[in-house]
């Protein structure tokens, strides 16, 4: 039974209840007093998400100072609970401006109220695009920035936008200067043993996509991935173009896309929504350009003194550079003294995550930099510790860079007016969890 | 851009009821408005506003959507509590069902639906049948779910009025949307009936493959999850069905990832080219890998599926085991789920990166991801017997690092390793005994004496290193004691000198004479008839070969695992257990809040064993399975019942002759349990139970004669038991005629026969009569029948006595199924049974109450009763200078809180 609730809860930290809704009649109205009493009071809280408490399962996420508590009691669609949680809140961001919060929620409680009305009904989720809630779910003080109409005048088709096929875009929508920017950000994850073996590196990239295009246009997007241009060879009847082609372990779409489409011609196709929007969602685990290598060498001396040195070299090309670097070290808890030498960058000991962090603001491309520091420890007669730390994590972005190697080879847009679009597309690489072991 | 909403929870100086109650009968809109949100804050945040029922419902009629929408949200939560009033409401609901805007015709329906009050549902059949022929498809949709709310209310009537028959019209509706709505409902509605009411056809399938590419992602999991009851006719229907499905993979939905695996997997059982299965399986793996980089709760239920998933098709994910290496900032459950994945797809191939992974686990510092990597690499090397050395190299280093309870949970796994792969790794044992003197836990000591005693020939010392345990052999837990028991024999049959014969003999004699435990006592005598009676047999019996083991720790039988994948993506597939496991049937009675927390308590799901059907006397039945050989002694007892009568003086330790019966006495009372069935007792049934009575313990006991002869002069003993209870007068039971019965309150006293070891509320009875065999039996009394009249504590000296105690001594336990809902009925409750109150307070909404009970010997308890009236679980602490009946105290306290 896809039946994803049977009540909803958002509670604060201390458990009191900011707003709730009941969908189905087989949860008691207070099952929340369950929860309190059982997980969040109790060790229990983050052990597992998914518990149950007399006949009810209680399915529960916490969001910025928000525990959103999902209660059933028939065999439910737990995928589908999480995710309706996950998609509620990005619309209530949407809503609030980006904030999502206990303030957020009790500032905007009769607009919660009304679209919790709006996207589930009787435990079966609806519609959550919020630009087409938009259309007719309106507040005083949060009104959409293209609805200047009064909000108890509904758009004359906005049923029909909500049901429709393409129930993520209304019509009629007109822009002077069409626009569509893609921003490629890609996450890179790394898990390296402390003698350099990689043990596990993937790379989870998203497409996002900003547009400002009038009508219904169809738009198709081209990367250089092996698959598309191997399907789109054989359908044009020639041969491949040479260049450096990358292989896509897995893809992900906006429900915009054809994914029939994508499964026959590997083409991805799609009406956009308006405004901004995750296009697609991929992943590689084969030929990673890893931007950053780390290379530590610590050393214990006798029982209160530690030399560490950690090297880092960007790999990435000369003309570009990273910005934000942050590599945090950890040390053991009874750390008493620090000191410290960098050829770039600040370091500090940062007592509350037991880490030496060290910050490097820009780092150019085919360059490196070593941090060597002393620690001194208070001796402890204490038990016997572990023999392990906890990994070196390391935090960059640079610009201008995939470490998939993913390129956009082209947008095409079509509209039946036949308009011209300009195009923008930036790159970008972040740290995923990015961690050397030590 | 956001909100102001905040202001309407303030509050004013004035009575908020009855200034609300002006401002909703303003005249301004504005104000009436502002007045409905202010009602709904208070709503809100729970304070009680149905009183203002009439004046709410007055503003209904508005051509303010939002107003209207607020007045409806109030009628949601207050129509069941003002039925009455609640037909006011209904003229406004058909009007606006009938209103040219859709969307508040949608929000009529929607909301009628969501108001369970009889009179209300009588309205809604006229407006509901419009709407679903409705021009407006959002509308539609509405209704279409409209009808299962309906259908949950009273089924009869969406029978009668034929809503049924178009809902499936709306199968065929043009807008996928309202298809997928209206499959929903199907389904629900199925679910909850016998009859047939929406089978797919072949016809219907297409429809519903069709709308699938079409409708919202949320449409496409209904849609999915329908055919998943689909029964493909042949390998055909089955690939054809698994093309349209697959391009669902590659949804960025994961509810919409599951459900198309759980489709393509049902299908694959059909499907016999093996080139499409292995094509299958190639293009479900990435899809799957990828739900591991959503939110970790996703990754969970993703994890939970994926363990379902590799038990049956292996191959899907043999080449991604690097996916599943933990993050260090993992949420611990996400990290357990990998590691169990990450042991079902060791192989020989990555065994070597899969130990060094769980190496560095077994480093961390969480202790029970610790324990279970470690226990991970004792799995693999059962599973993996080519890895077997090396998993056993990583298990050396970790021990040598000393950590305790990586020590411990080694020696766990090493035990069994020995008997997967018998005479092979012995060499390791020395390195063990290094660390004998740090073990504490039961299980880790019982693994290290099963090995000394399964290889006594190969240790020199062994007969020291046993007996360094067996010094403590009375104080042990009864794992270890068996244990030390089976060892010792293995030793003394394998080095038969005199030092193994005198611990013999120490060991016989405490497991015979000094221990309560049945389990110990029958391993014990077999062991020493067939020593004295036969060395040879013995040897043959103990040293027996063992058959070998196997890594079967969480397989699924197949049944199981078939019922659950066909559940993926559910919260059965996340619990791995069948949906009626935990799912109550049983609809909630109406909303008298604590009618309905009670109803909660008894159809939930509940692990433990029922607790008796009388709450005030907790039967014989709760918590048998930590005494599981309680009925063996009788049950053996028919089998050979010559020598037993001769037994009888040893076995029991009794001194005193049996008690004869005198006059006979008959008392009524609740029904008494069983403790021996008349199928035992060759046709004599005996109830019994403990009880007290102004402040005197009785044994009420009852006969019943089901022979074909008449039984007399029964009489009864009782074994020594921790508080020495035994019987303070003869047994009065007159001669009973076939079918005739009697029952008598025995008298019981406390006397100096009190038995040693670990104290139980076990009472181990003999009952004999002049026709049959010596009957025995055991009976499982609770703790509370203990409880002295003189068990109330001063304030002060409560306080008192709770400081002097260590915290060391204090010990608290969750009653999950317990529901206090009045505290002052509780309070008293409790003092019937001699817990008595000391003091409340309150703690945020929790009521915490301090009590107070003394058992013989002067033994006080000091508890403390943490509960939310109403709500169903309690929390008790207990502090108490005699630790070791804390387990009998909470056994006894729980029921008395039901």
């Amino acid at each position: 039974m896809p039946v994803a609730a049977s009540a909803i809860y958002f509670l604060n930290l201390r458990g009191d209840v900011l707003i709730n809704r009941l969908y189905r009649d087989d949860v008691g109205g207070n099952m929340v007093d369950a929860f309190r009493m059982h997980i969040m009071q109790t060790k229990e809280l983050g052990t597992c998400p998914v518990r149950q408490i007399g006949g009810c399962s209680f399915l529960y996420m916490r969001i910025s100072n928000v525990y959103i508590v999902i209660v059933v009691s028939s065999n439910a669609n737990v995928s589908c609970a999480f995710k309706f949680v996950v998609e509620a809140v990005a619309l209530f961001k949407s809503y609030f401006g980006g904030t999502f919060d206990e303030d957020a929620i009790r500032n905007n409680f009769v607009l919660i109220y009304e679209l919790l009305d709006e996207i589930m009904d009787f435990g079966y989720p609806q519609n959550l695009s919020p630009e087409i809630l938009k259309l007719y779910i309106t507040q005083e003080g949060v009104r959409s920035p293209f609805s200047s109409k009064p909000s108890d005048k509904p758009v004359p088709n906005a049923t029909l936008q909500v049901t429709g096929a393409v129930g993520w875009r209304r019509e009629g929508l007109v822009y002077k200067k069409n626009e569509v920017f893609l921003d490629i950000v890609e996450s890179v994850n790394l898990l390296m043993s402390s003698k350099g073996n990689v043990l596990r590196c993937d790379v989870t990239g998203k497409i996002l996509m900003k547009c400002f295009l009038s009508g219904m246009p169809d738009l198709k997007l081209g990367l250089n991935d092996k698959i598309g241009l191997e399907k789109e060879a054989q359908l044009k009847s020639r041969p491949a173009k040479s260049g450096k082609t990358i292989e896509l372990d897995d893809v992900t779409f906006h429900q915009c896309v054809n994914l029939t489409r994508f499964n026959s011609e590997k083409t991805v196709s799609f009406v956009p929504p308006d405004g901004e929007f995750e296009l697609m969602k991929y992943r590689i685990t084969e030929g990673v350009n890893l931007p950053f290598r780390v290379l530590p060498t610590i050393k214990e001396l006798g029982r209160t003194r530690m030399e560490i040195n950690v090297k880092v070299k960007s790999v990435f090309g000369a003309k570009m550079f990273a910005l934000g670097v942050v590599v945090k070290v950890p040390v053991p808890k009874q750390t008493a003294k620090t000191s410290f030498q960098t050829t770039s960058g600040k370091a500090k000991y940062n007592a509350s995550i037991d880490s030496l962090v060290w910050k490097i603001r820009k780092f150019p491309g085919q360059t490196e930099a070593t941090m060597s520091a002393e620690v001194e420890l208070i001796s402890t007669m204490g038990e016997k510790k572990l023999a392990n730390r906890p990994p070196i994590q390391m935090e960059f972005q640079v610009p201008m860079f995939t470490a998939s190697g993913l390129r956009v080879r082209f947008l095409k847009v079509w509209e039946k007016s036949g308009y011209n679009t300009v195009e923008w597309v930036r790159y970008i690489t972040r740290a995923g969890s990015y961690e050397i072991r030590c | 851009m956001s909100g102001h909403d905040s202001k309407y929870f303030s509050t004013t100086k004035k009575g908020e009821i009855p200034e609300l109650k002006e401002e909703l009968n303003s005249q301004y809109k504005d104000k009436r408005k502002d007045a409905v949100k202010k009602v709904i804050a208070a709503m809100t945040v729970g304070k009680d506003v149905s009183s203002l029922f009439t004046d709410v419902v007055n503003c209904m009629q508005t051509e303010n959507l939002e107003l209207k929408k607020l007045v409806y949200l109030y009628l949601i939560n207050y129509a069941k509590s003002q039925p009455d009033l609640a037909i006011l409401a209904v003229n406004t609901f058909v009007k606006d069902s009938q209103d040219p805007n859709p969307l508040i015709r949608a929000l009529a329906v929607r909301t009628m639906g969501c108001i369970r009050v009889d009179k209300i549902t009588e309205y809604l059949c006229d407006p509901l049948q419009r709407c679903l022929k409705d021009d407006d498809p959002y509308v539609r949709k509405t209704a279409a779910i409209c009808v299962a709310k309906l259908y949950d209310i009273n089924a009869e009537l969406v029978e009668d009025r034929g809503f049924l028959e178009a809902l499936k019209d709306l199968i065929s509706d043009n807008n996928p949307m309202v298809v997928a709505n209206a499959v929903a409902a199907l389904a629900e509605i199925q679910e909850s009936s016998v009859r047939p009411i929406f089978e797919i056809t072949s016809h219907t399938l297409t429809k519903l493959l069709t709308a699938l590419n079409e409708c919202t992602e949320w449409g496409q999991v209904f849609i999915l999850d329908s055919l998943s009851r689909y029964k493909a006719t042949d390998a055909r229907d089955a690939e054809n069905i698994v093309e349209r499905v697959t391009p669902r993979l590659q949804h960025a939905n994961c509810a919409v990832v599951l459900s198309a695996v759980k489709i393509i997997l049902l299908q694959m059982e059909l499907i016999t080219s093996t080139d499409v299965v292995r094509n299958l399986c190639k293009k479900m793996a990435p899809p799957l890998v990828t739900l591991l980089s959503a939110e970790p709760e996703i990754q969970y239920v993703a994890l939970r599926n994926i363990n379902l998933i590799v038990q049956k098709r292996p191959t899907i994910l043999a080449h991604e085991i690097k996916v599943f290496f933990c993050k260090y900032n993992d949420p611990i459950y996400v990290k357990m789920e990998k590691l169990e994945i990450m042991i079902k797809l060791a192989s020989d191939r990555n065994i070597d990166q899969v130990l060094l992974e769980f190496k560095e686990y077994a480093t961390e510092v969480d202790v029970d991801f610790v324990r279970k990597a470690v226990r991970a690499i004792g799995r693999c090397a059962i599973k993996l017997d080519r890895a077997a050395e090396r998993c056993i190299s990583v298990l050396l280093e970790l021990i040598k690092i000393k950590v305790n309870y990586v020590v411990q949970e080694a020696i766990i796994v090493i035990k069994d390793i020995f008997r997967r792969y018998p005479n092979t790794y012995e060499s390791i044992i020395a390195t063990l005994c290094e660390s004998l003197d740090n073990l504490d836990e039961p299980e880790a000591k019982a693994s290290m004496i099963w090995i000394i005693g399964e290889y006594a020939e190969r240790i020199d010392n062994a007969d020291e290193l046993l007996e360094s345990f067996l010094e403590t052999f009375p104080e042990e837990p009864a794992l270890v004691q068996l244990q030390l028991l089976t060892a010792t024999v293995k030793l003394f049959l394998k080095k038969p000198t005199e030092g193994p014969q005198q611990m013999i003999q120490a060991v016989l004699n405490n497991a015979t004479v000094e221990t309560d435990n049945p389990d110990l006592r029958d391993r014990a005598y077999i062991y020493w008839r067939l020593l004295s009676t036969d060395p040879e047999a013995a040897k043959d019996v103990v040293l027996a070969e063992k058959p070998v083991i196997s890594d079967d720790s969480n397989q699924l039988d197949p049944s199981l695992l078939d019922e659950l994948l066909a559940n993926i993506s559910t919260l059965s597939s996340v619990y791995h257990k069948p949906p009626e496991a935990f799912v109550s049937r049983v609809k909630a009675a109406p909303r008298a809040d604590d009618e309905e927390f009670a109803d909660a308590g008894e159809t939930g799901y509940s692990e433990s064993p029922s607790q008796g059907v009388d709450g005030s006397s907790p039967s014989s039945s709760a918590g048998t399975s930590s005494h599981v050989p309680a009925k063996q002694p009788a049950a053996a007892a028919p089998a050979a019942p010559a020598p037993i009568p001769d037994l009888l003086g040893d076995l029991m330790g009794l001194d005193n002759a049996l008690v004869p019966v005198d006059e006979p006495t008959a008392t009524s009372g609740p029904p008494l349990p069983v403790v021996l069935p008349s199928t035992t007792g060759q046709g004599l049934q005996i109830s019994a139970q403990l009880v007290r009575r102004d402040g005197q313990i009785f044994y009420d006991i009852s006969f019943e004669n089901g022979t074909q002869g008449v039984l007399d002069g029964f009489m009864i003993q009782f074994n020594k038991n921790t508080f020495g209870l035994a019987a303070g007068g003869p047994l009065q039971v007159p001669p009973l005629q076939p079918g005739d019965s009697s029952r008598t309150l025995l008298p019981m006293v406390f006397s100096q026969n009190v038995s040693t070891g670990a104290p139980n509320s076990l009472l181990q009875v003999a009952v004999k009569n002049n026709q049959q065999p010596v009957w025995y039996f055991n009976d499982k009394g609770s703790l509370h029948v203990f409880f002295g009249e003189d068990g109330k504590m001063e304030r002060t000296s409560f306080l008192e006595a709770w400081k002097s105690l260590p915290d060391d001594n204090e010990f608290s336990k969750e009653f999950p199924n317990s529901v206090i809902n009045s505290i002052d009925a509780t309070i008293e409750h409790l003092s019937a049974s001699n817990v008595f109150f000391i003091a409340k307070r309150r703690n945020a909404n929790m009521d915490v109450l301090y009590l107070s009970a003394k058992i013989p010997r002067g033994i006080p308890f000091l508890i403390e009763l943490t509960a939310a009236v109403g709500v169903p679980g309690a929390k008790c602490a207990v502090k108490t200078p005699n630790r070791e009946y804390v387990p009998l105290f909470f056994e006894a306290m729980e029921p008395l809180i039901k």
